[in-house]
């Protein structure tokens, strides 16, 4: 009978250990911040909203369930980090401004990878409270929902070479930076057209010169940077070329019949805006394109980038969309 | 009490009628008894080696369950889907069928707890047997519930082999399945009529070197105790085996016999097979069927190129899941038993044979059997050596939580099988396909037909199985 004995407390002490080593190592990890990245559409980011004090070290490990993610802070310099299925990445944030930030992720993991986001609330002494600035198109009282159609369009690519060898320069109220900000290349356009002194230039001249101003209101800093974030954060609903062709695309293009599609991307979704349209982006302002960045575009599927872009970051996304349009020189 | 083995069984044996074709059977046998060799002895006679094995074993399956419930879900990181589905389930095709029969089953944990239980005992069995002891129904014996389970396993393969969660309920349910049957019916039920895996290497066991016999029947035959059956864990009376199908090498039998009239042979490959009293059973011939059919579907899904089918076997629910779960169960149902129906009947009447084709079927499913398992080794190359580099980077990091216990967490090295993969492949088949040729051979020989005639659309068959398997993982 002790041979017996023995044989049961063996089985038991294996089984017991066989149990208590994957129970309490979980244990002793759910005691740190584990952050677990699974596709949107099977729970997104776990836990999806963190709080931290101002100025204290946010610690968070962080492993995909699924695919290679990737994890980015909204609105700050923090470079993203890769999510790695079954490996641990380590992260420590420190914020030194209370507020309410966005993280995301930056590769395109899936059709609905735009809804990979959670917040992190920094807490802490409310520092005097800095007036919220409102979007330029807000102030203008813009409709970005409006329907919005170039009557003209140019016969080939407007250069800003050629504009420049023209020679000519436009009155200065159309040089100013708000009115770029505010007018589309249309308008610039037409407006020019009335100018008797430029009477004696043909429509493609015009064209050229429209886009000398556009780039005159834009840096080669702006272009690069705009291209970078474009290429991470657009081009998979936008395509690399802007032409609306991204890998997402067809995705987001369903037709809406409840299906297993519209599961997938919500009830509403449209084709992404082909940036290579003339008659669609040259009727099209920077305060319009940064609205529509900043608040997304509602009912067709494009995310709102407010809370993770900064406004220096908007601006240059739109200064770099306008390379779809025109030929500017300095492009990298 | 005198072991016969020892020291007198010559003579002992000499007493009893029959000694002397005793004495010839045993010198035309072309077997030898590891019961004979000295230090192997010890090992099965004693109940502890095989005890402490089966408690790892159950402890390794204990820990399967629980990293599949709480580790990663990414399945290369998971030790539940790399030790069950790559290392587990290519060492059981590569090693443990081939070489040893059903000798996974002798160490297999999922029956220890149960057994405990049922007889009161891991290593002593207490004196009165615990729960309702009921004889298993006759209608459910054979192995059409093992057919069963494998084709449902087959249905949920793609998210089974892939899914730490779900093989980990997997594992639970056949678990909770052996325990509770143990206590309602008597001996190893679920081992003998459930567990698909019992199945499948049960068919594929008679086709192994290895094999638990009577060495004297006489002997056995004026010993009216009979311990060998009343100790046998699976209901097997030793004298009564034809095949090795049954037999869970288990050693009891053996280890109670007063007579010392069990051996534990290393016998040639395929000795099972070839005569046709042997396995006449129609559900034997399903279970072989269904073993052919589910290797295509699972070369199909895991191995061919086919991303519909891959989608369509993992959207489990969805319409298109549906429909490959029908062709699954049709192409093992209707597509294979058909055409194998047709290849028998084909023969016997091309050879005027007079047996009945039910009974043809069932006798000629045999050849089926080293066409399978070849399929499966070969299938099984294909599917997991590629991958055996995560069975050192699970060791390291079971739970998917970035430990690196071994220091091989990271291991790069992968096995590079695919210079020599498809050469193997093909020559597995090939092995496979003559093997069973031969097998067909040796049965049309016990005729009198004409043996050609009857065996060609058999072969014929097995051809066209040899040459799908190739084109779907060769292409």
């Amino acid at each position: 009978m002790r041979k017996e004995w023995l044989a049961r407390i063996i089985v038991i002490f294996l089984v017991v250990a066989a149990v208590a080593i994957p129970v309490g190592a979980w244990w002793l990890r759910s005691r740190g911040i584990v952050i677990h990245a699974q596709m949107a559409e099977t729970g997104g980011w776990m836990p999806e909203s963190l709080t931290v004090e101002v100025g204290q070290p946010l610690h968070l490990r962080l492993t995909s369930d699924d695919v290679m993610h990737s994890f980015a802070v909204g609105q700050s310099n923090q470079p993203p980090v890769d999510v790695i299925p079954g490996e641990m990445t380590d992260v420590t944030l420190t914020f030194d401004r209370p507020g309410k930030y966005t993280f995301y992720c930056t590769r395109w993991c899936s059709v609905n990878h735009w809804r990979m986001r959670g917040t992190i609330e920094v807490t802490g002494p409310e520092t005097t409270a800095e007036a919220v600035k409102p979007p330029l198109y807000v102030t203008l009282g813009m409709d970005i929902d409006a329907e919005h159609h170039a009557e003209v369009i140019p016969n080939q690519m407007p250069s800003v070479a050629r504009g420049a060898k023209l020679g000519v320069s436009i009155p200065t109220e159309y040089q100013s930076q708000e009115y770029y900000l505010s007018h589309s290349p249309v308008e610039l356009w037409k407006a020019l057209r009335e100018e008797s002194s430029l009477s004696r230039l043909s429509d493609q001249d015009l064209w050229d010169l429209v886009a000398l101003t556009w780039q005159s209101n834009t840096t080669p800093q702006d272009l690069k940077q705009g291209q970078q974030l474009f290429g991470t954060n657009c081009a998979a609903c936008h395509g690399e070329a802007g032409a609306g062709d991204g890998v997402f695309a067809n995705d987001l293009e369903q037709p809406k019949t409840g299906d297993h599609t519209d599961m997938q991307t919500g009830e509403m979704t449209m084709r992404p805006t082909d940036f290579t349209d003339p008659e669609h982006l040259l009727a099209a302002s920077p305060a319009h394109l940064q609205g529509k960045i900043l608040r997304g575009g509602m009912g067709t599927g494009m995310p709102y980038w407010g809370p993770i872009f900064t406004e220096e970051q908007t601006w240059a996304l739109v200064a770099y969309l306008w390379t779809f349009q025109f030929e500017m020189e300095d492009l990298p | 009490m005198n072991k016969v083995q020892e020291v007198f069984w010559k003579e002992e044996a000499s007493l009893v009628e029959g000694g002397a074709t005793l004495q010839k059977r045993l010198a035309s046998q072309k077997r030898i008894n590891l019961y004979l060799i000295l230090w192997i002895r010890p090992l099965l006679q004693s109940r502890w080696p095989q005890f402490l094995v089966r408690a790892l074993t159950l402890a390794g399956f204990v820990f399967t369950i629980a990293a599949g419930l709480f580790g990663s879900r990414v399945g290369s990181h998971n030790f539940a889907i790399i030790f069950v589905w790559i290392a587990w389930w290519t060492a059981l095709k590569l090693a443990f069928i081939p070489l040893g029969g059903r000798s996974w089953c002798s160490v297999c944990p999922i029956p220890l707890p149960g057994e405990w239980m049922q007889q009161r005992g891991i290593l002593e069995k207490g004196g009165q047997r615990f729960g309702l002891s009921l004889r298993w129904p006759k209608r459910l014996k054979g192995s059409w519930l093992q057919s069963s389970g494998f084709l449902l396993i087959g249905l949920f393969s793609a998210v089974t082999l892939t899914d730490a969660r779900v093989t980990a309920w997997v594992l639970l349910s056949l678990f909770g399945l052996a325990v509770g049957l143990s206590l309602v019916f008597e001996r190893r039920a679920f081992c003998s009529y459930i567990c698909p895996i019992g199945g499948f290497t049960g068919i594929y066991a008679k086709t192994a070197p290895v094999e638990v016999r009577v060495i004297d029947t006489v002997i056995c035959a004026t010993h009216s105790e009979k311990t060998c059956y009343q100790n046998c864990p699976w209901g097997l009376y030793p004298l009564a085996l034809r095949d090795s199908a049954q037999c869970g090498l288990c050693m009891e039998c053996l280890r109670s016999c007063p007579k010392d009239n069990i051996a534990v042979n290393v016998r040639p490959f395929g000795s099972d097979v070839g005569q046709p009293h042997h396995s006449s059973r129609p559900d034997e011939a399903i279970l072989a069927l269904v073993m052919l059919g589910s290797a295509l579907a699972f070369s199909a899904v895991f191995i061919g190129p086919w991303g519909i089918l891959k989608s369509a076997a993992f959207a489990i629910g969805s319409p298109a899941w549906l429909l490959y779960g029908l062709g699954f169960l049709a192409l093992n149902l209707l597509v294979m038993p058909g055409a194998f129906t047709l290849a028998v009947w084909a023969g016997q009447g091309w050879s005027g044979s007079k047996t009945q084709l039910r009974r043809a079927v069932a006798n000629q499913a045999q050849v089926l059997l080293p066409l399978g398992l070849f399929a499966w080794i070969a299938f099984t190359i294909s599917f997991a050596f590629p991958k055996m580099n995560y069975v050192l980077s699970v060791l390291s990091d079971p739970l998917g939580w970035g430990w690196n216990l071994l220091g091989t967490a990271n291991t790069a090295w992968s096995p590079d099988v695919s210079g020599f993969s498809p050469i193997l492949q093909v020559a597995i088949l090939l092995v496979g396909l003559f093997w069973s040729a031969s097998i067909a051979h040796r049965l049309a020989q016990t005729t009198n037909q004409p043996p050609l005639r009857q065996t060609l659309p058999i072969l014929a068959f097995c051809l066209v199985f040899s040459l799908a398997m190739l084109w779907l993982m060769v292409g």
